[in-house]
């Protein structure tokens, strides 16, 4: 079953116009990557889908249509959303952050669980639970951002570049976890990343995008024998 | 040695009731922070709303004949409505609206709020009574007024129940964090523009609290609120227009400093308001974040 489609979808930042018709599928239960160079409209496409930024088109997610909805009633139907520079709430403490990822549900015991899980994930928390997330190194807030959207329990998971500022071998734990959720769980994720061969390792699909459009799209392991996709992307 | 007393007891006297004074500054310096931090915009129809919600309690009280404890629950939830439905009616539509707009529009509920007391209520002076007997009592050899102290404790557990409030319940949280990353938090799934509605409704209630206590004291009457407001900015600009905690120590700074100013210079009565100006002058030059204002969180 496919759980987002996008239809043609034109998105504008006023009168620049950053998509020019996205065709996309995500399956559900799958990972799949946007890749494309800077500017290409990686960010955009998922600014679209929460209702960050005006579209036409049509977005379809688990039989709703998103297109325009608002991002906090986009959010109600479980889709979480990293979102470029992680969207810490720096000032609250690295718990309330925590917290603030399950803002919306109402299961209290799931709820404390789940805080045992991510705490599980990212073994460092507990001990920092109390500090304001701005105290909190880059690739920690990143860490936290990752941990706070696991706390929605989301259906569709929205990754905007998460290994950026990482060192690699944290990049390596958080790929590594993201496809073991993904796999116990099923939890579907659509992941923005510049990596491109980390993204085409983590993914079974990929997008590729260019000024606002799709150029490339096909299961990851083809794309990876792409001589074009090499050439920009892979840097072989 | 009896003098040196006097002159001692005197000034004890002063400061307690700077610090209750101080204490109704602190309430309406927090409910301008609350609106403050949500939306950067100071609402400078605060006060106004205050007072009109004291004439709501001065009318449940004498025509309504309610006991004054009751009253006063009751002006606080009618207020925190009253905020709801002033956010939603007039500041709402002005959604994105530049900062400048919604100061314009705060100075139109402040006449509209002032003008619609004076039709209702008139602009003749009205005695509030004073829940707390005007007697004195002697705490550790300083006689100190029982309205000063009632004053003081009301304040007190206003604030202890806004500062849970917004430490302990997940409502709180929300609003907090909706105030200070409105876009990460609609990620989340929060409903922002209510919890700036919210926000006024509180910022309304706890503005009530001061105009319900300053109203003994000075009278009641549609203007009764104005220099309460200036002394208010004073204040949160002193403790830093971004921190709730700042605004209440700001406030019983200022109260304590005005009551001193009021005694000690002559024709001091005369100058509080002055004073009041000059604080928000020169706390703006010197320390524009206040003494407790945003300093950013750094990592060391
Ligand atoms: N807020 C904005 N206002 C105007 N134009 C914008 C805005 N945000 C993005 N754009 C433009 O839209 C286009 C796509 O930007 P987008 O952020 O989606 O790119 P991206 O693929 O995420 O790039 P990067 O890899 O650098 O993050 C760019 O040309 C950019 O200049
Ligand atoms: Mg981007």
């Amino acid at each position: 079953m496919v759980l987002l489609e996008l239809t043609q979808v034109v998105a504008t930042y006023g009168p620049v116009r950053a998509l020019h018709g996205i065709d996309a599928q995500v399956p559900e239960g799958s990972i799949v990557a946007l890749l494309g160079a800077n500017g290409a409209g990686k960010t955009t496409t998922l600014r679209a889908i929460s209702g960050m930024v005006k579209a036409t088109g049509r977005i379809r997610f688990d039989g709703h249509e998103v297109l325009n909805r608002r991002p906090e009633d986009v959010a109600r139907l479980g889709v979480a959303h990293v979102p470029e520079g992680r969207g810490t709430l720096a000032q609250l403490t690295v718990w309330e952050n925590l917290q603030m990822g399950a803002y919306i549900r109402r299961d209290r015991n799931r709820v404390k669980q789940d805080l045992d899980r991510v705490c599980g994930y990212f073994p460092w928390i507990p001990q920092r639970r109390r500090q304001p997330a701005a105290l909190l190194s880059g690739g920690e807030q990143q860490m936290l951002a990752i941990a706070r959207a696991l706390m929605l329990r989301p259906r569709l998971l929205l990754l905007d570049e998460p290994s950026l500022g990482l060192a690699p071998i944290v990049v390596r734990e958080i790929f590594d976890l993201i496809q073991a959720i993904n796999r116990e769980e099923g939890l579907t994720v659509l992941v923005v990343e510049q990596n491109a061969s980390l993204a085409l390792q983590l993914a079974r699909r990929a997008y590729v995008l260019e000024v606002g459009r799709v150029v490339l799209e096909g299961e990851s392991d083809e794309l990876a024998r792409n001589e074009s996709v090499r050439k920009s992307y892979l840097g072989y | 040695m009896l003098l040196a007393a006097s002159v001692i007891q005197s000034f004890a006297q002063q400061v307690v009731s700077g610090v209750a004074s101080g204490a109704i500054y602190a309430s309406l310096a927090l409910a301008l922070v609350l609106i403050y931090r949500a939306m950067d915009v100071a609402n400078f129809a605060q006060g106004e709303m205050a007072m009109f919600a004291t004439f709501v309690a001065y009318t449940l009280i004498t025509q309504f004949h309610l006991p004054y404890l009751l009253a006063f629950v009751l002006t606080i939830l009618l207020a925190f409505a009253g905020g709801v439905i002033v956010e939603r009616a007039f500041v709402r539509p002005f959604e994105g609206a530049p900062v400048l707009t919604l100061v314009i529009v705060t100075l139109a509920l402040f006449s509209i709020v002032n003008g619609l007391a004076g039709l209702i209520w008139g602009y003749v002076f009205k005695t509030f009574d004073s829940p707390f007997p005007a007697r004195s009592v002697q705490v550790g050899g300083v006689f100190v007024g029982i309205q000063d102290l009632g004053v003081i404790a009301v304040t007190l557990v206003v604030l202890a129940v806004v500062f849970s409030f917004f430490r302990y319940t997940r409502l709180g949280l929300a609003m907090r964090a909706a105030a200070l990353y409105p876009e990460s938090s609609r990620l989340l799934g929060v409903r922002t523009s209510r919890m700036l509605a919210l926000g006024w409704g509180l910022a309304a209630a706890v503005g009530a609290v001061s105009g319900m206590m300053v109203a003994p004291i000075v009278f009641l009457d549609p203007n009764m609120m104005q220099p309460v407001l200036l002394f208010a900015f004073a204040a949160a600009v002193l403790g830093g227009i971004e921190s709730p905690v700042g605004s209440v120590i700001g406030g019983v700074i200022v109260g304590v400093l005005l009551a001193l100013v009021g005694t000690y210079l002559p024709g001091g009565q005369n100058l509080r308001i002055p004073f009041g100006l000059i604080v928000i002058v020169a706390v703006l030059l010197f320390r524009p974040a206040g003494l407790f204002g945003r300093r950013e969180m750094k990592r060391v």
